[in-house]
């Protein structure tokens, strides 16, 4: 497996075939592509960070005393905003299944090569559009933009703000159906559905999800920004319009936007547990099938986020039904990948801290999660803290881990270059502490009554504020720190081995950083997944 | 709101708000059992199967159907028994009593409204009496808001356009604070109300302390006149109106053949938007009065029409279509 | 060796791997389409539903004969879009050219009734906005004419789109930029493009203009 790819040799790397920014703005190479992506999405975290940390030292005081009330409500909708729109949903999709898709089922490219680097500039064009809106003038909707107050009491740069999403909405579903048909119908000889990696099997999921809620959501803020623009009011409560289907629309495509952030961090999930293991995955199928499993159900509980919104009884009680079923895939796959440790031959590596923290911080949301499917307790706790926190823990903790992990195991074969171990594990286990420290206490905030978008507070909740304000911070720096070590990797760090990590997988078969076209002759597939050796003994252990 | 150092548990002040903390921590035990011994065997496995240790790792498993169905259908029987149980408070919360004394509440940016059924109004406070159901009757005036009671572990939404109910019993006297839990504009943060749960004695003396000259009712009957309602509804009038003695709570039979319940729901489009379910046997000649009545307006209107006397809920003889002849109207 | 091969792009092998990728591309994408749509459609059923007096006030106002001609209009348009793309097959170029410069016509058409109709009601009152007194005394006739505005406009935008295409297709025809029938894969991608569109309107068409006319 540690044998190099002779042929890829002696080809250029795709980072050293051509020079000049031009050939970058222009080229319509996935892994080019890919790393366009990371460079916005990373800016796009940093921005929707700071404005987090805005948001997190105003609530140090009960007063609100740091930011005018608006601002703050500025501030945390640049942060929502930006965090799902600009950052989580293209995150994983765009900067990992850009680049690992084609490698991992021995394509040359993606499907529309030149629709992929279309939908970059749509990220960017739409994000420079949202992002001049929210700075110059500031939107205070939320980033659920409810109506009315979105539409009759806002000002007018919730227009623009929507146009931005609604643009970058289009990257999204371009990017879903590259993912589609390049899994489809570019696969290699002899790459059947079930030798496909799980991260490619999560993707397929994440990209239907892509393909089909998005376009809900461009509808119903076209017909917001309609609204609010012309008074074409279709959610009008003067005219008999209904606040509430706009909830519904709007969390048709929410909710499964959740698993669009949350099932490609279980797809990387599974290929670092596989690697660090040295073994096949335990119940693969089940793994795999768990992904469409969460698609399909994930579109059909959207309505657990309106159990107190005025929504009918039964329906509530409908939807809650669906909510618990719909965690029933989750815990499949967290079983199976603690069942895969058993007997396993574990390195551990950096990406298995990241692995462990996305495990940890997964189970914790996910769990939480349940106790706001279960009616009667959602009642009490919904629109509280305990639901920031638990959808941090989903979205930030284990969606962000998966990110990180991501970033650390491919790193070496997308840039060539090993990066500090030492430095890795540190961050990981600042992020992991730093993460609970932060949002732990917000589950305590919640139950007790700690209403959500609060700028100012009642004093005894002051003390469970500081401790999650201090915990920002530590993750603050455990955010910061792979920016650092990363960098400086791509100029000092060592020279990657093609398969760094011993693992099984197309992509370490090939040279590191690959080749312009991946492979120079095309692979023929004949081993399943994760083909590690059947007993104990392993490669060069 | 005590001056403790550190709170870390809400407060209870009703049988709910127990109940809601046994479902929290039966079910928190019970996941417990599902989630623990992924911890413990992740660091398990993790130390001892790490490189280079000496253990036996031969017949690995690639997967077992049977363990696969153990981790499916264990967690999915647990999660059901808690979610009966979940659906039953629910429902619970949800069904207000028939008893329930009702207090009307109107919410605008940043304020709470409450009016009590004696014509007594209160701003950001409610006075309610212990041991006795309470139905608090909401609308919002301009975006939805929420009306969250943390120590009752209850919250509703409240709609511009439609009525939302909540409804409690508080078993401790006592001050609880309440927030606005729905993200409603500039001054979200600042719209919080207090609830005083008084003993009945006491609640009597506030009632009659802050009393208004007229009830509910009364003032509806103000307000009947005001907009010249009694015109055309009134004993006296010449127009063809359907007429509102013992309306409330009747099944009235509308002109597409279906029929409803006069409920508030009702009542309150009847006058804001008149023409959406039409009386059978009527002329759709009523003028829509949304932009002129506000909705504190409407629930005193609605007090006064309730008070002409209530219709029998669900008669026998109800479900047919009721055409009353326009003689009846005219005296 | 097909001759379709030269045309291939860059991650393909062979001409029908393409073209099944192409197809399925064009599949998905109308799909999203159709999801998009799917919500309005949502919308005005569900304000059916709520408020089926003022609707059918509003319904009552509308010019569905105009709109039935309208109707027609496109479907012509279709079947000039589906002998196209049996013309680009064969390699006809100059039939080709003819029957898109024919369904570009339609769509304009449409467009132009569209615009006459939108301007009959202006002077009626019947849209949002400034304008003469609305006749409409309901609310909800009101807020059901904000959605026929909108999910015509937004129709009209498809077929604007739609035409725009159709006309960049001639020109690069007329440029000899398009090699038929070798690319008549493009045309045929137009094609289920512009039946979408016509899709969209037959369903669009009854659920505004004609359900619940006789209340």
């Amino acid at each position: 497996m540690s044998q190099k790819n002779p042929a890829a040799d002696r080809a250029p790397s795709y980072l050293a075939d051509e020079h000049g920014l031009r050939t970058w703005l222009l080229t319509t190479d996935h892994k080019r592509i890919a790393i366009l992506y990371l460079i916005s999405v990373t800016a796009f975290f940093f921005l929707g960070s700071l404005a987090a940390s805005l948001v997190r030292i105003e609530l140090v005081t009960p007063e609100g005393d740091l930011l005018s009330p608006d601002g703050y409500n500025r501030a945390f909708t640049l942060h929502g905003v930006v965090m799902v729109w600009f950052f989580l949903i293209p995150s994983i999709p765009a900067v990992f299944g850009n680049f690992l898709i084609p490698i991992m089922i021995g394509a040359r490219d993606m499907a529309f090569p030149k629709l992929n680097l279309f939908s970059w500039y749509l990220l960017v064009g739409g994000g420079s559009f949202t992002l001049y809106a929210l700075l110059a003038g500031g939107v205070a909707t939320g980033w659920t933009f409810y109506t009315p107050l979105s539409t009759m009491f806002s000002n007018g740069h919730v227009v623009a703000v929507i146009l931005g999403v609604f643009i970058v909405g289009f990257s999204s579903i371009l990017t879903g159906l590259n993912i589609i048909v390049t899994i489809h119908r570019l696969r290699a000889p002899g790459m059947t559905w079930f030798r496909m990696p799980l991260f490619c099997w999560s993707l397929y999921a994440t990209s239907v999800i892509l393909v089909l809620a998005t376009p809900v959501l461009a509808i119903t803020l076209l017909l917001v920004a309609a609204e609010h623009l012309f008074g074409i009011g279709v959610f009008d409560p003067r005219l008999g319009g209904d606040p509430l289907l706009f909830q519904h629309l709007f969390w048709f495509y929410s909710h499964p936007a959740v698993y669009i952030m949350i099932l490609p961090a279980m797809g990387v999930m599974s290929e670092l547990v596989t690697a660090a293991a040295h073994k096949r995955i335990f119940g693969y199928s089940f793994v795999a099938y768990s992904s469409l499993a969460i698609a399909v159900i994930g579109f059909m509980v959207w309505g657990h986020h309106m159990f107190v919104a005025g929504q009918s009884m039964y329906a509530s009680m409908v939807f809650s039904l669906l909510s618990f079923l719909v965690a029933i895939p989750s815990a499949i796959k967290v079983y199976n990948w603690t069942a895969t440790l058993y007997k396993s031959n574990l390195t551990i590596d950096a990406h298995f801290l990241y692995a462990l923290t996305f495990i940890g911080l997964f189970v914790i949301g996910g769990i939480t999660g349940l106790f706001l499917a279960l009616l009667a307790a959602d009642v009490h706790v919904h629109d509280t803290y305990f639901v920031v926190a638990h959808f941090h823990y989903i979205m930030v903790g284990a969606a962000v881990a998966g990110f990180f992990g991501g970033l650390h195991f491919w790193w070496p074969k997308m840039t060539g270059r090993m990066y500090s171990q030492l430095w890795g594990k540190i961050a990981a286990v600042m992020i992991f502490c730093g993460f609970n420290l932060t949002f732990f206490p917000q589950f305590l905030l919640g139950y007790l009554g700690m209403p959500r978008r609060y700028h100012s507070y009642p004093e005894d909740f002051q003390f469970l504020h500081v401790l999650s304000s201090t915990g920002a911070a530590v993750l603050a720096v455990g955010y910061v720190m792979p920016f650092f070590y990363l960098l400086w990797s791509l100029r000092y760090g060592p020279q990657a081995e093609d398969d760094p990590w011993d693992a099984a997988g197309l992509e370490w078969r090939t040279s590191s950083p690959p080749p312009t076209h991946n492979f120079l002759e095309t692979p023929i597939v004949d081993f399943d997944a994760y083909e590690y050796p059947p007993e104990a003994t392993h490669g060069r252990s | 709101m005590d001056d403790e150092f550190l709170r870390l548990w809400p407060q209870a002040a009703s049988d709910h708000a127990h109940a809601i903390d046994w479902l929290i921590w039966s079910f928190t035990g019970m996941m417990a059992i599902f989630v623990v011994p992924v911890f413990v065997l992740t660091i398990l496995f993790a130390i001892r199967y790490r490189k280079g240790t000496r253990v036996s790792r031969d017949h690995r498993p690639r997967g077992s159907m049977k363990v696969e169905m153990t981790w499916i259908v264990l967690p999915f029987i647990g999660s059901m028994i808690i979610y009966l149980v979940s659906a039953r408070l629910y429902y619970e919360v949800k069904t207000p009593p028939a008893d329930a004394m009702v207090i009307q509440v109107v919410a605008k940016q940043w304020m709470w409204k409450f009016q009590h059924p004696g014509g007594q109004r209160e701003i950001n406070t409610l006075h309610v009496p212990v041991g006795r159901p309470v139905r608090l009757n909401m609308i919002s005036q301009d975006v939805i808001h929420s009306l969250y009671f943390p120590a009752l572990r209850i919250k509703q939404d409240l709609l511009p356009g439609r009525y939302t109910a909540l409804w409690f019993s508080a078993t401790e006297t006592g001050r609880y604070e309440a927030f606005c839990a729905e993200y409603c504009g500039t001054d979200h943060s600042k719209m919080l109300a207090t609830l005083i749960v008084q003993s009945p004695q006491e609640y009597q003396r506030w009632l009659s302390q802050s009393g208004a000259s007229e009830s509910l009712a009364e003032q509806g009957e103000v307000l009947f006149r005001q907009f010249g309602c009694s015109g055309c509804h009134g004993p006296a009038a010449v127009a063809k109106a359907p007429t509102l003695e013992g309306l409330y709570g009747r099944r009235v039979a509308l002109h597409d053949g279906t029929s409803v319940i006069a409920d508030q729901a009702y009542i309150r489009d009847s006058i804001l938007l008149p023409h959406k379910q039409l009386v059978a046997g009527y002329e759709p000649i009523m003028p829509s009065f949304s932009n002129v009545i506000d909705e504190e307006g409407v629930l005193r209107l609605t007090a006064y029409i309730q008070s002409l006397g209530e219709g029998e809920q669900g008669e026998p003889h109800a479900d047919s279509p009721r055409n009353p002849p326009p003689e009846e109207t005219a005296p | 060796m097909d001759v379709r091969e030269q045309y291939l792009a860059e991650p393909y092998q062979t001409a029908a791997q393409q073209r099944e990728a192409t197809f399925l591309g064009m599949w998905v994408f109308l799909a999203t389409e159709i999801m998009m749509f799917g919500g309005l459609f949502l919308v005005i059923y569900y304000y059916r539903l709520q408020h089926p007096v003022g609707v059918g006030e509003a319904v009552h106002h509308l010019h569905s004969i105009l709109a039935a001609f309208n109707s027609a209009l496109l479907l012509t348009g279709s079947l000039c879009m589906s002998l196209m793309v049996q013309a680009s097959r064969l390699g006809d170029y100059r039939r080709v050219q003819r029957l898109l410069l024919l369904t570009a016509f339609f769509g304009l058409a449409f467009l132009a009734v569209k615009g006459f109709e939108y301007g009959w009601e202006y002077r009626e009152g019947l849209l949002p906005g400034m304008g003469p007194e609305s006749p409409l005394k309901e609310p909800a006739a009101r807020l059901f004419m904000n959605i026929y505005l909108f999910a015509t406009g937004l129709h009209a935008v498809h077929v604007t789109l739609g035409v725009t295409i159709i006309l960049g297709m001639v020109v690069r025809i007329h440029f000899a930029h398009m090699k038929l029938p070798e690319r008549a894969i493009t045309l045929e991608m137009v094609g289920l493009y512009w039946h979408l569109i016509d899709v969209i309107w037959i369903v669009l068409y009854p659920s505004l203009y004609l359900v619940g006319r006789a209340v």
